[in-house]
């Protein structure tokens, strides 16, 4: 029941993080939403981890933790490089509005 | 389960192919303004390991390795076979021409330390260990933990000029390969659910046709044609690709695209061969057209050199795509077996080659006049006879006229096409010759063109930098002298998908 339920959560989050990555413009938002995407693929994960039984199947905890630290060093540079363009620009939008 | 190390096995050159640009990366950070004599050092020994582990896979056939003694699925596997044996020593040699071309560029000024002149070679080698990582892997997390490390380090190297528009260009390619990689653990989390497994031997026996394998493969394949940008994903490319110093957009344009590339391959015909259907292959393919003629056009419009280059890897990279419905045909038509993969992969390597020269070629002009707009490049041979050469001949290799590794590449690939009655991809291939024929071309002529007073290059141009050039644009066209040794050694453990074809 409980995977289920953190399966739904998981599927939740990665609709969201989608639909923000494609759909908005401003890098911060974008780097959110990548963000949540990675957030629901960690919980659907624990979800797969919580089906083996009490205790849970420690393989994918590994690969959470593991996946976790490749998100935040990904973040950071997002943040540098963003913090760097509005330095550089006054704006925090890799793609410009036209016109 | 208790730890197994074969007794056989030999000497563990996989490891060391890893190990040793990391540990690199790692000590050029503190070596300061020596990190770039440490890099200088390590890649030419990188390139004796490659060649080393080469010789292993030929000798003795496809090698593997569990990691601390632990066999899979408990442990993770690293594997060579022939395919990834020839791309680690591609990496190798492109890098060293790369390095001898950057030595001089990036250089920090006696008794100082300058920011670019160290990132340079710590990312040199963090993306060369990335690489290497992503070739040898044989578990799927893993793979993704290199394809991480690889968009660690080479979205910085596009933006090495911290100029606004190689910023916003970085930035571009940072999302897009963000979302690539995170579609592809999504897949590879479903994988685990459904099989439990995330090793690629193993999941090759476990995974059957049924829905929750369509939509791993599907999600893994979207996220790692972003990142190989693959029509249409291809946007963030060329303006990431030409904004980066010229011998960082070698090693973008040459190995960082080829190595999702390589991983689509795996996926397709290594871990998931029962799964793939023949519509699937055929839908890729498409893709792989739209961007062989979508990306020639744009190539033909571009008015900077570094922007015709970077289109006409998205155009190249199409290629790259044909092979897969065409796996499996045509075995009579040609003297090696599995011709269209042999074909592939070739024209992977050789685009390597080619693509690294005409990127620091390209460098070279914009060196040398200041601007790199084509049209106002007249009579540039005359000053860089030697560059222009090398232009030529990658050039060569691009259009697939013989003797170039890209002929035989695409003879292979036509006809295959034409042997197993897919004739709609010949014709694309056709008109892809012809407009890389018209692209490369219009590059060519205002630097051959005769001008009234002799062109003198603003700027000096070092020799070792255009000895370098040439070297790799030879590169590309001995292997259409030489093909039959690579072509022994790719087919060391090729999946049997490669032969019969999927679905």
């Amino acid at each position: 029941m409980t995977a289920t339920l953190y399966g739904l959560t998981g599927a939740a989050l990665v609709g969201i993080g989608l639909y923000g990555l494609i759909v908005r413009r401003h890098a911060l938002r974008r780097l959110l939403a990548f963000n949540l995407l990675g957030s629901g693929v960690f919980l659907l994960f624990g979800a797969v981890a919580e089906r083996a039984g009490p205790g849970g199947d420690p393989v994918p905890h590994a690969m959470i933790i593991t996946g976790i630290v490749v998100a935040l060093a990904a973040t950071a540079l997002g943040v540098a490089l963003v913090l760097h363009l509005a330095r550089e620009t006054g704006r925090a939008e890799p793609d410009p509005p036209e016109g | 389960m208790p730890p197994v190390a074969a007794p056989e096995a030999g000497f563990p050159w996989i490891v060391l192919a890893i190990l040793l640009p990391l540990a690199g990366m790692v000590a050029a950070l503190p070596l300061g303004r020596h990190a770039r004599a440490l890099a200088l050092l390590l890649i030419p020994a990188g390139l004796v390991v490659a060649l080393l582990l080469a010789a292993q896979v030929w000798r003795e056939g496809e090698v593997t390795y569990a990691l601390g003694g632990w066999t899979p699925p408990l442990g993770i596997a690293l594997r060579a076979d022939g395919f990834s044996a020839v791309m680690v020593v591609t990496t190798a040699v492109v890098l060293l021409g790369v390095a001898l071309f950057a030595q001089s560029s990036f250089r920090a000024p006696p008794g100082e330390e300058t920011r670019a002149a160290l990132l340079f070679w710590a990312l040199l080698l963090g993306l060369w260990g990335a690489l290497n990582a992503a070739f040898l892997g044989n578990d799927l997390f893993n793979l993704y933990v290199a394809l991480e490390l690889l968009t660690l380090a080479a979205v910085p190297m596009a933006s090495l000029e911290a100029r606004a528009e190689t910023l916003a260009a970085a930035l571009r390619y940072l999302f897009f390969a963000l979302a690539g990689s995170v579609l592809y653990l999504l897949g590879a989390v479903l994988l685990y659910g459904a099989y439990g497994t995330l090793d690629i031997t193993l999941l090759a026996e476990r995974a059957g046709p049924e829905p929750v394998t369509w939509a791993a493969a599907a999600l893994m394949t979207a996220g790692l044609l972003a990142k190989t940008a693959l029509f249409p994903l291809h946007l963030w490319l060329p303006p990431a690709h030409a904004g980066a110093p010229a011998a960082a957009s070698a090693v973008l344009s040459a190995l960082v695209v080829k190595a999702s590339f390589f991983l689509v391959l795996r996926l397709w015909f290594d871990a998931l061969p029962g799964v793939m259907t023949a519509a699937a292959g055929q839908l890729l393919a498409a893709l792989g057209a739209g961007a062989i003629l979508f990306g020639s056009v744009l190539a033909l419009h571009q008015v900077r050199m570094k922007l015709l280059v970077a289109y006409s890897t998205v155009a190249q990279l199409g290629y790259l795509f044909l092979m897969v419905p065409l796996a499996g045909g045509g075995g009579a038509a040609q003297p090696w077996d599995a011709g269209a993969w042999s074909g592939g992969v070739l024209h992977a390597v050789s685009h390597a080659f080619a693509k690294a020269a005409m990127f620091l070629a390209a460098g070279l002009f914009l060196r040398a006049a200041g601007h790199d707009r084509i049209a106002e490049l007249r009579g540039m041979g005359a000053a860089l006879p030697m560059v222009t050469l090398a232009f030529g001949l990658a050039g060569l290799s691009l259009l697939g006229l013989p003797p170039s590794g890209g002929f035989i590449a695409k003879w292979l690939l036509l006809t295959t096409a034409m042997a197993s009655g897919q004739w709609w991809w010949a014709l694309v291939m056709f008109a892809g010759g012809l407009l890389a024929a018209g692209y490369v071309f219009r590059a060519l002529t205002p630097l051959l063109a005769r001008t009234e007073t002799p062109v003198l290059p603003g700027r000096p141009v070092p020799r070792h930098q255009q000895w370098a050039v040439l070297g790799l644009a030879l590169c590309s066209v001995a292997l259409g002298v030489a093909p039959l040794m690579p072509f022994a050694l790719l087919q060391v453990g090729r999946p049997e998908a490669a032969e019969e074809g999927i679905g």
